[in-house]
């Protein structure tokens, strides 16, 4: 091995792991990495035109694609830039590697130029970081920090190299694997277990699927779908699993929760059996915890122990990859009948659908005929509040890996550079921004990204000129004190598209909705269309905060 | 309730912060933690007292489990277990009660580590029970500072 430099490594390193793209910004620290990247052979850089940009696009990579995402920032500002994106991918499980700068090793705590302690700050909020003051370790730390993300629960892992370790030569060879010994995630489920579920499921009446972010991760959605078929038995979803059971199936119950179905929610408070599949029992999934699920057993099958038994009394837990699991399951499952429960949850079905009053331009019907445009292929990533809560009810799931979202942290403007990331990652597809007109300020300098690197996303803008579900909570819960909620100054976001180079198209009534998407879905170029909503229209069903999950209030037909 | 947790985790800068940050970030109710060098080099051994029901004991088992740089948890809530508390006792003594003071060291087995005209420093180790008696003990002659290690413990048998 000769000698080269930590930067080469990087660049070696990323090539043994695969990575086509990283995105970031530079600085003064990381020129001699950004300089690596220069060489041919290097991976793609995407310079976006913020940090958080950079990040949330390395997440939307990692949830579109199923691999690790990357995003590089400078010491100081462009590593404290990362935090929320870091928070978010931490939140929801999504591997992603961070690779910061850092000043030089002798000048670590003196209060230099540019100097953060971003591995003291990132340790809450990333399942592992490394501070590398050794370029002979600079390889194994780097092939350490791939494993840890895309292994076990994945999680976002930050590699802080300073500037004097990226220009230091070593001849160190790149490891082939890495040596772990406080890490041993659990893969194979226990077979009792296993059998006792399968049992159980066999047994009972009334049981539910409760599908969550873990199936999308552990690609187990086939045989999710496998079983609720086999057994008869309906499936409902979390916001991080839409799209892992087809909604358009007979047994597809939605989303459940806070903003879900009320025959979810039903559903949920009438079964015998909950079985609990990747999902972690968040409280805007229970509500009142103590109410959630009254008359079931629970099965839980989680690949994180921690999160087994955390929030819920659970009766049967089995520890592992969801995929290594439900393959056992399914082979002990005795197909059956359930008439009388089916016949129960499409009677509420019928009775309770999902509703809106057409009158006027309503953003569910947007979100309704996005779907059908786009023949319910698109990818579509949102960002967070009301557009993110009718994107998950009005649009038909059938796909994994095709809804984009943060659920954990709830970070608003993560969705346009996760689209760009997710647009990347899959150039093929169409990717769409379902956004409010809050959410979309807050990353909007990524449009000079996107348009520059010829990353075709289309904006949706739900436009109604408000914080809308803070606005909605104080129309029903702050008797309609609109303190702060109210968006003024909004700029006109067909020009703002224009002046950065891509197209727009403004839309005011239902009739120009379908054209005017046909239009931004066919053109290869970055489209926002600006849809000028009913102002106060509100998400239904809603479950307050703290009540259980079948006291519903409004939006039922 | 008390739990003694102890944890074998790799012996590296930044791992006892992630430890505390880990039990402030979640709220989790610490009384004592103690930290030392293993037969081991490469790793080091965490003794952490938490205070909270047993759904508390198994979700900070569980977190401590789950950071990359622990290698084994381990609690002693099913095994017989030795457990150490030190401490050091500087008491401001007058003479006359100075013979007092050497009879209960000496009943409870400690030394008398630093002397001088007004005071006395007395080094006393044991569980927990012990240590607290030895201080409650002290205090009609008049405590100036105590200062406390972590509790240790270590399994019975092999």
């Amino acid at each position: 091995m000769s000698e080269r430099n930590g930067a080469h490594i990087l660049l070696e390193v990323l090539k043994a792991e695969g990575v086509e793209v990283v995105f970031g910004i530079p600085g003064g620290v990381v020129l001699p990495l950004l300089d690596a990247f220069h060489d041919p052979g290097a991976p793609r850089f995407i310079l976006t035109r913020h940090e958080q940009g950079a990040g949330h696009a390395a997440d939307g990579y990692a949830r579109a694609t199923g691999r690790v995402g990357v995003c590089l920032a400078t010491s100081g500002p462009g590593a404290t830039n990362l935090v929320t994106a870091l928070a978010t991918a931490n939140f929801d499980s999504v591997p992603v590697v961070a690779v910061t700068g850092q000043v030089k090793t002798h000048l670590i705590g003196n209060d230099a130029f540019q100097e953060a302690d971003i591995t003291g700050i990132s340790r809450p909020i990333t399942k592992h970081n490394y501070l590398v003051k050794d370029v002979t370790k600079l390889a194994e730390c780097l092939r350490a920090a791939f494993h840890i993300a895309r292994t076990g629960r994945p999680g976002p892992v930050l590699v802080d190299i300073p500037v004097d370790v990226a220009t230091a030569m070593t001849d160190a060879p790149i490891p082939d694997g890495v040596d772990l010994p406080g890490y041993r995630p659990v893969v194979k489920g226990n077979r009792r277990q296993i059998k006792r579920a399968a049992e159980a499921i066999n047994a009972a009446e009334k049981p539910l699927l409760y599908v969550g972010g873990g199936i999308i991760i552990s690609g187990a959605s086939d045989l999710v779908r496998a079983l609720a078929i086999k057994a008869n038995i309906p499936v409902t979803t979390t916001l991080m699993a839409l799209g892992a059971f087809p909604e358009d199936h007979p047994l597809a119950l939605k989303m459940l929760g806070m903003h879900g179905t009320a025959y979810a929610n039903y559903a949920v408070q009438e079964c015998d059996l909950l079985v609990a599949l990747g999902a972690r029992f968040d409280d805007r999934i229970t509500g009142d915890i103590k109410k959630f699920a009254p008359h079931a057993r629970i099965i839980h099958v989680d690949i994180d122990p921690c999160s087994i038994s955390k929030n819920i009394r659970v009766d049967i837990p089995v520890v592992g990859d969801a995929k290594d699991i439900l393959q056992g399951i399914l082979e002990l499952i005795e197909p059956r009948g359930r008439e009388p429960w089916l016949a129960q949850v499409n009677a509420w079905k019928v009775k309770h659908p999902l509703a809106y009053k057409p009158d006027g331009l309503k953003p569910q019907y947007v979100i309704q005929q996005i779907c059908e445009v786009s023949k319910g292929q698109a990818i579509i990533c949102t960002e967070v509040g009301q557009n993110q809560m009718w994107s998950a009810q009005w649009y038909t799931h059938r796909h994994p890996r095709h809804f984009i979202s943060s659920g954990g942290l709830g970070t608003m403007g993560y969705g346009f550079p996760a689209a760009i990331g997710a647009q990347v990652g899959r150039p093929e597809a169409l990717v769409v921004d379902i956004a409010g007109d809050g959410s979309i300020q807050m990353n909007i300098q990524e449009l000079a990204t996107a348009v520059y690197n010829k990353i075709p996303v289309k904006i949706c803008i739900l436009n109604n000129g408000y914080l809308g579900m803070v606005r909605q909570w104080q129309e029903l819960f702050y008797k309609r004190r609109y303190s702060g909620s109210v968006l003024n100054g909004n700029p006109d976001f067909v020009r703002l598209a224009e002046a950065y180079g891509a197209r727009g198209l403004r839309i005011t009534k239902p009739e120009e909705v379908r054209p005017a998407l046909e239009q931004a879905f066919g053109t290869p170029e970055v489209f926002i269309l600006d849809f000028m909503i009913e102002p106060e229209e509100n998400v239904f069903p809603m479950v307050p905060a703290g009540e259980a999950i079948d006291r519903m209030i409004g939006g039922m037909a | 309730m008390r739990h003694i947790i102890s944890a074998i985790v790799e012996n590296k800068p930044g791992v006892l912060a992630h430890i505390a940050g880990l039990f402030a970030g979640r709220g989790f109710n610490i009384d004592s933690l103690a930290v030392g060098e293993t037969e081991d080099e490469s790793r080091s051994r965490m003794t952490v007292v938490v205070k909270g029901d047993d759904a508390v004991l198994e979700q900070v088992r569980k977190q401590l489990g789950k950071i990359i740089d622990v290698i084994k948890v381990s609690d002693f809530s099913d095994v017989d277990f030795v457990e150490r508390d030190l401490a050091l006792v500087k008491v401001t003594v007058k003479s006359e009660k100075r013979g007092e003071v050497f009879e209960i060291v000496e009943v409870f087995r400690g030394k008398v580590v630093d002397i001088g005209a007004k005071h006395l420093t007395l080094e006393i180790s044991g569980p927990e029970k012990k240590i607290e008696a030895f201080v409650d003990l002290m205090k009609p002659y008049g405590i100036r500072e105590v200062v406390r290690t972590g509790r240790i413990a270590i399994a019975r048998g092999e």
